[in-house]
């Protein structure tokens, strides 16, 4: 018998005595008492030590160039629609030895979630490879505020589920030395967030 | 090389040993505290929590009782996205299945994202036995593998480890699997950080095959879920040419919806944050985006036994989030080694002999004891896993596991005897008046000899009153 037919066999032995369940309650949504989910949004970015900002949409450009320190290589996806720096080189299927040798990223994102500063990217036009937002060490992302949902459950009810997906909170972290928590370890070090509002 | 747990001595010879050890005492108390007073405060800003586990319960409990439709649900979307899928009966086949994907890649090392599948089949001993290097790139498995360590905590392996001793490891064993660590490293958590990152680049950057596990195994849409904090599992999960991932059967999420539930649970039990710094969803393959050969072994070693189990089936619940760990008295005092395998602390107490059974092995038969029975985990437990009531009746099967047992164990001859003499009034009676002459002859005895001197080693036998309840009624109302 093969290894699939074994398990599934050995499954449906074991639930032989299983009560039938009734189907579990639709997932419950948070109750609606967040007022303004930009400010939460941006509150909860800075609690992981993240870099956050709100800007109007006509400084974004003067943003990002104040961001982005001089000289830094900086990786664009393609899509982004924004001009970053004149050194800026757009990501055509760079290799991973050649992202590592660029200091930054700039990108836009699906959308953010204020109860957890979350950053959800689709990998979509303007967010690039997942590769692009992980081997540099400094990323730049662009949400607007209209992109903004209150909590996960709202997240999940528009993601689209052919993409690959990358929920980002705050920069790289670890806690395993003596539970201290340490901003940077392997994905960027420094996260900065510009809410376009 | 990582030691294995092959072999470890009983709870109670594990636990004493343990607790001489004051330097893991001392880590363990900072380190526990500390996560648990984390999760206290996060979990505190969610005023549905209760009815967040609740749901996280139902869930999981709808979903393993249709565990089999589930997994051909999940085995054929995974299909449609250009996943392989592979079926595994014990560990020794889904080594072997990872091992194969490895050699037709001419592979001689792997990436490895943390994941309690791989720990549980001894993945990176197999692989090493086929020449394969198998690298761990979480800080706390990196800290472990250069230690020749054992993993202590689900979440956070190397917790029994303070920061002088993992710059120790650092610095006497990195050089010798790849980069050295910086001549003038000292133990500051940031740089000893640094090191790692350093340490691990080159291999993320040449890496051909990584390796992961899943927190979640979506049916209705293919999706696998790593949660993780340090980017080192993104790297595994994107850089590489070709994935593996070895998901426990048990992991599977019916539909995307209900993903949403476990995302709120699991960041705050374990790690005590809103969300974890990364999360990672993926189906198959993506064109132009990450691995372009992607494999999935599905895995049961054991997970059907404990299923069959009606008490013990609800273990099958566990996120592996960590948090009654460290909320638990015996845990917080012997440290995860203890516990003789990679699921240690009360979850590890139901989990390993629900997984392989109990009757055959001291050292699993040992487990059930290892509690207190104070129910703490319980309170914490994201998806409300009854651990006592697992923990009692794991106990009921060790005791009918060895009823016929020759020569019979202290405690079953003690039991016959107190039923025996029990079970009739003339008999209690004889046995009263004996054990009251007894505390009149000789002084009373608070470390018993014999068989039950075990018994009294760690608490005092009670006195015998001077005459019973019985004697004294009769003595005073006839």
């Amino acid at each position: 018998m093969s290894a699939r037919d074994e398990i599934l066999g050995r499954v449906r032995s074991a639930l032989a005595d299983a009560p039938e369940l009734p189907t579990a309650r639709v997932p419950l949504r948070r109750p609606d008492r967040l007022t303004d989910l930009v400010e939460l949004f941006c509150d909860r970015v800075a609690d992981y030590r993240a870099e956050v900002e709100r800007c109007p949409p006509e400084e974004l450009d003067a943003r990002l160039r104040a961001v982005i320190p001089d000289g830094a290589r900086v990786v664009v996806p393609e899509g982004l629609g924004l001009d970053v720096a004149g050194s800026a080189v757009v990501d055509r299927a760079l290799s991973a030895a050649a992202l590592d040798r660029l200091d930054a990223v700039v990108t836009r994102a699906r959308l953010g979630i204020a109860e957890t500063g979350t950053i959800v990217l689709d990998h979509g036009p303007g967010q690039g490879r997942r590769a692009i937002t992980l081997v540099p060490d400094h990323h730049v992302c662009i949400v607007e505020a209209s992109q903004v949902v209150a909590d996960v459950p709202d997240a999940f009810a528009v993601l689209d589920t052919t993409r690959p997906l990358t929920w980002v909170s705050g920069p790289s972290a670890t806690s395993d030395i003596e539970l201290d928590r340490v901003e940077g370890v392997h994905g960027p070090r420094h996260l900065h967030v510009i809410v376009v509002t | 090389m990582t030691a294995t747990f092959v072999g470890m001595p009983a709870f109670p010879d594990a636990a004493r040993e343990a607790l001489a050890d004051s330097q893991l005492r001392h880590n363990l108390t900072h380190a526990t505290h500390t996560i648990r007073d984390k999760r206290a405060r996060v979990v505190a800003e969610v005023p549905e929590w209760e009815e967040l586990r609740q749901a996280g319960a139902d869930l999981k409990d709808a979903t393993l009782g249709r565990l089999d439709e589930h997994l051909e649900r999940l085995e054929q979307t995974l299909t449609a996205r250009g996943a392989v899928v592979h079926w595994a009966r014990d560990a020794a086949e889904a080594c072997r299945i990872v091992a194969e994907v490895a050699k037709a890649h001419d592979a001689d090392e792997v990436v490895k994202v943390k994941s309690m599948a791989t720990q549980e089949i001894g993945l990176n001993e197999a692989l090493a036995a086929e020449g394969i290097a198998a690298w761990e790139t979480d800080l706390a498995e990196l800290i472990v593998q250069l230690g020749d360590d054992l993993p202590s905590h689900i979440l956070v392996p190397a917790i029994h480890r303070n920061r002088a001793e993992i710059r120790e490891i650092f610095r006497t064993r990195m050089a010798a699997s790849g980069l050295a660590a910086p001549e003038d490293l000292s133990d500051d958590p940031g740089e000893l950080a640094n090191a790692a990152r350093l340490h691990l680049r080159e291999k993320f950057l040449r890496a051909k095959i990584g390796v992961s596990g899943a927190n979640f195994a979506v049916a209705e849409t293919g999706t696998l879920v790593v949660v993780e904090s340090e980017g080192n599992g993104r790297m595994c999960l994107t850089l590489p040419d070709v994935l593996v991932s070895v998901v426990g059967i048990e992991k599977v999420v019916p539909t995307w919806a209900e993903l949403d539930v476990f995302l709120r649970l699991l960041p705050r039990s374990s790690t005590g944050e809103r969300m974890n710094p990364y999360t990672s969803m993926w189906h198959g393959v993506t064109p132009g985006d990450g691995p372009q050969e992607v494999h999935v072994v599905l895995l049961d070693n054991g997970r059907t036994r404990a299923l069959a189990d009606r008490v013990g089936r609800q273990a099958l619940r566990c996120i592996r989030c960590s948090a009654c760990l460290n909320v638990c008295p015996v845990y917080e005092r012997v440290g995860g080694h203890a516990y003789g395998s990679v699921y240690p602390g009360p979850i590890g107490a139901i989990l390993n002999p629900l997984l392989r059974g109990v009757g055959d092995d001291a050292q699993l038969d040992s487990l059930p004891y290892a509690s207190t029975l104070c129910g703490a985990c319980y309170e914490v437990c994201p998806v409300k896993i009854d651990i006592p009531s697992v923990l009692v009746d794991l106990r009921a099967q060790v005791v009918d596991a060895h009823r016929g047992a020759r020569p019979p164990k202290a405690e079953a001859v003690a039991m016959r005897t107190a039923s025996w003499t029990l079970s009739s009034a003339s008999r209690l009676a004889r046995a009263e008046r004996l054990v009251g002459r007894a505390r009149r002859l000789i002084p009373w005895l608070a470390r018993l000899p014999g068989p039950g001197r075990r018994w009294t080693a760690a608490r005092e036998a009670p006195a015998a009153p001077r005459e019973s309840f019985r004697a004294w009624w009769h003595r005073t109302r006839r």
